[in-house]
């Protein structure tokens, strides 16, 4: 590997070999396996708890060019009172958002939820250390608690893994007490092997949460990639006690999808990382179902689209 | 708080068990001449029905029937005529698919999840694979005009019971000979609904009889003089007993027999999906599959890893209503099975072995086990060498790929095998070593109709599926 990387000092040669010899995934059986946790039957109270429990893990996100204050503020209301006709729902676990916003989200949820803010030259990660950790620190000062970074994906790639952690190491300090969540952009990185690499490099070097996707880039969160990532933190917290979380992001739109994370969650690292602390999910039209599934469990029946709010 | 999953039973009301149920001879059902006997549902104990019991007159009006639907229809039959009444039964029993595996849980006691994604769709595919080739057999590789053997007797197990109809009957239907068929004393209810779908085929008179009954139907049916085939799968004892009663006999033989399967990890293995490997290889169907991957043999320098994984993931297997989307583990078919069961982990515990179990409550009715693991194994226990057919697995130790093969082979079985272990040549290099019929390379019990099944040594002889299997109902010369 050196040869492709002369630049790798030789002080990351325990990095590379730790990472060259973590298990291999056979695809076709980790697919298997998401797909078998799939097909359980989750009806009734264990329906209502799970539909309440994903409503809970939502970080509620707005990531475009043309997202505005009002956007944001409008999108914070809603991750406050997620369902104004019932008091009983739960709110989200945080917005998210890019940092020149997280003022506004900031002025409406006060400390009453999680302010997330993408940063390190969010989405592809191409912009120097510098860049990235002023993007971060303007974020932290802003009044984020939690920053989703992303990882330098080429550098991964091309095997630089001492690129990719230390700039983790970096942007966590930068964090300060805030919450760092590691974006693998797992549909960049392609086969599982590298999604297990990029997992114990991101909770190597500081995460505290390791993050499927930026939403920008299809595939984005998957069942097989979300049973790796959480393998990962359960092999993890085996070694270290100490509980990674994941998160979830991209793609995940209707309640069948969010309950089968939360079964892959049950299944695979068990009911501590059953919690708004550990598991997540990163997406903005999955809460309007999960309110729809939410009322008509409730109710009998299903209401429609105007029913619940739009943010 | 934890995430409990409400009950999620399958509904029965699909299914329509009739309470007495005759045999089914030419075409028609018709009562049996012997005492009837009951099947009942192992998860529950209650009785689903009363099925006819087959004397020496059923089985020769049975072979009667089928030998005049052969001379008469079938063997005469243009292939693409044959492949078309094989393609409707496969939809047919696709378009009944939750019935079939609604009744296949009921009688087996095997959970729905596995009737319904497993048994019933390969069974479909079975008939889907087999249409295919009747008009093709020329091109099959057993001479320019190959030649169906005429009455094939079918005797089959409980453990797949419709599964194992699929493999018996399509490939006999494909080549031109036709059948009768005795499913396993206590799970007969899925062939019956089978003979409803040959009539709802249209499928002409006599080509498909079953005739229910016990071990002694069986040995008449095997002994009738008028039988050109006879395909059995079952246990090795039978088989034995099947092979001296034809000795001298020109009738033609296959046996899928028993097995105990070495499921061997290699530290280089992929062992999330390993494990993953390990449970389906053995706790698939309660474990009571031939195939089952019921010897682990782990590489010393991963074992004490790979148990504790192991152990962790069997806490999270559900087992209970087999009729509940969510069970994983289902009721064993029989009070006769369950006490096989109880009465060889016994000897295993006796013999020093450490057993295992994860933390499950075992329904009060019905009969069950709960998925078990042996720890500190050796060859000399009879929890090594013997089919346990139950969910209990025994795990052994290997140091090199060569004591590996040494134990793998040390059986006088030879059904099938487990090679688990990123590296492609070591996964060439231990297939080519390991005597099994069916070795699975970083995966396990994956069946596909394309893919020839069958064993060596007391696993039997015979290939079923595949170009291979076709050859088990086909011969080369002119008459036969």
């Amino acid at each position: 590997m050196s040869s492709f990387n002369p630049q790798t000092p030789a002080s990351y040669k325990g990095l590379h070999s730790f990472l060259a010899g973590l298990p291999g995934i056979d695809q076709v059986g980790a697919e298997a396996r998401a797909a078998a946790l799939g097909t359980r039957s989750i009806k009734k109270e264990s329906k209502i708890w799970a539909i309440d429990m994903a409503i809970s893990m939502v970080d509620l996100t707005t990531l475009e060019g043309a997202d505005t204050p009002g956007k944001v503020t409008a999108m914070s209301a809603k991750a406050l009172h997620p369902d104004p006709t019932d008091p009983s729902t739960p709110s989200v676990a945080a917005v998210c958002v890019y940092g020149d916003l997280v003022y506004a989200a900031r002025e409406v949820v006060g400390d009453r939820l999680h302010v997330a803010a993408v940063a390190t030259a969010f989405p592809s990660g191409r912009a120097s250390l510098n860049v990235k950790l002023a993007d971060t620190k303007e974020a932290v000062d802003a009044g984020a608690d939690e920053i989703d970074m992303v990882i330098d994906r080429g550098a991964f790639l091309c095997g630089n893994y001492g690129k990719v952690f230390d700039e983790i190491v970096a942007v966590k300090q930068a964090c300060g007490t805030a919450h760092l969540k590691v974006i693998l952009e797992t549909g960049e990185l392609k086969t599982l092997d590298n999604v297990r690499k990029a997992s114990w490099l991101a909770m190597k070097a500081g995460a505290d949460f390791i993050k499927t996707s930026t939403g920008k880039v299809t595939p984005a969160a998957t069942l097989p990639v979300t049973l790796v990532m959480l393998e990962a933190v359960r092999d993890y917290y085996q070694e270290t006690n100490i509980r990674i979380g994941v998160k979830a992001a991209g793609g995940i739109k209707t309640s069948k999808d969010a309950i089968k994370y939360l079964v892959l969650v049950n299944e695979s690292v068990g009911d501590a990382w059953l919690t708004p602390d550990l598991f997540r999910f990163g997406a903005s039209t999955l809460l309007n179902d999960l309110l729809l599934q939410r009322q008509k469990m409730i109710t009998g029946h299903y209401s429609g689209p105007d029913y619940v709010t739009i943010d | 708080m934890s995430f409990q999953y409400a009950p999620a039973p399958e509904s029965t009301s699909i299914v329509n068990i009739k309470s007495s149920n005759g045999l089914f001879i030419n075409g028609e059902f018709t009562p049996g001449h012997g005492t009837p006997f009951k099947t009942i549902n192992p998860a529950t104990e209650e009785v689903l029905a009363e099925i006819a019991q087959a004397n020496q007159e059923d089985v020769d009006a049975a072979v009667r029937a089928a030998r005049r639907a052969y001379d008469k229809s079938w063997s005469k039959m243009p292939g693409r005529d044959r492949g078309k009444y094989l393609f409707r039964i496969a939809r047919l029993i696709q378009e009944r698919a939750r019935e079939f595996a609604v009744l296949e849980t009921m009688d087996n006691g095997k959970p729905i999840r596995e009737s319904r994604d497993v048994d019933v769709p390969i069974a479909a595919a079975h008939f889907f694979y087999h249409a295919g080739w009747a008009d093709k057999l020329e091109f099959a590789g057993f001479g320019s005009n190959p030649q169906s053997l005429g009455v094939a007797a079918q005797i089959i197990p409980w453990n797949f019971p419709l599964l194992m109809l699929a493999w018996k009957i399509a490939p006999a239907l494909a080549t031109g000979n036709t059948v009768v068929l005795k499913p396993a004393e206590t799970t007969p209810l899925t062939a019956l609904l089978f003979a409803e779908i040959c009539q709802q085929a249209d499928l002409p008179q006599g080509v498909v009889n079953i005739l229910t009954g016990d071990g002694e139907t069986g040995r008449m049916l095997v002994e009738h003089p008028d039988v050109n085939k006879i395909a059995f799968t079952g246990s090795t004892a039978v088989g034995q007993a099947i092979q001296r009663q034809i000795a001298g006999s020109s009738k033609r033989l296959t046996l899928e027999l028993g097995g105990k399967a070495a499921n061997i990890v290699f530290d280089d293995a992929p062992i999330d999906q390993a494990v993953e490997g390990i449970v389906n290889g053995i706790y698939f169907n309660q474990g009571h599959v031939c195939c089952a991957g019921s010897r682990l043999l782990l590489q010393e320098s991963i074992a004490e890893q790979t148990i504790e994984s192991l152990k962790r993931r069997l806490q999270t297997l559900r087992l209970g209503d087999p009729l509940d989307k969510n069970t994983d583990i289902g009721a064993i078919n029989s009070r006769e099975q369950l006490n096989r069961i109880i009465d060889l982990t016994q000897s295993g515990e006796d013999e020093g072995a450490q057993r295992w179990s994860p933390d499950c409550v075992l329904p009060a009715k019905g009969f069950w086990f709960a998925p078990t693991v042996f720890t500190n194994v050796t060859q000399a226990h009879r929890i090594a060498r013997e089919e346990i057919f139950g969910p209990v697995l025994s795990v052994l130790t290997f140091r090199t790929p060569d004591e590996a093969i040494e134990k793998a082979n040390n059986t006088p079985y030879g059904l099938s095998a487990g090679i688990w272990t990123e590296k492609g040549s070591r996964i060439l290099g231990m297939a080519n070593k390991v005597r099994a019929g069916v070795v699975w390379a970083n995966t396990f019990n994956r069946f596909d109709p394309a893919s020839p099944f069958g064993g060596y040594k007391e696993s039997g002889f015979g290939r079923e599926g595949g170009i291979q299997g076709l050859g088990a109902y086909l011969t080369s010369e002119e008459s036969s």
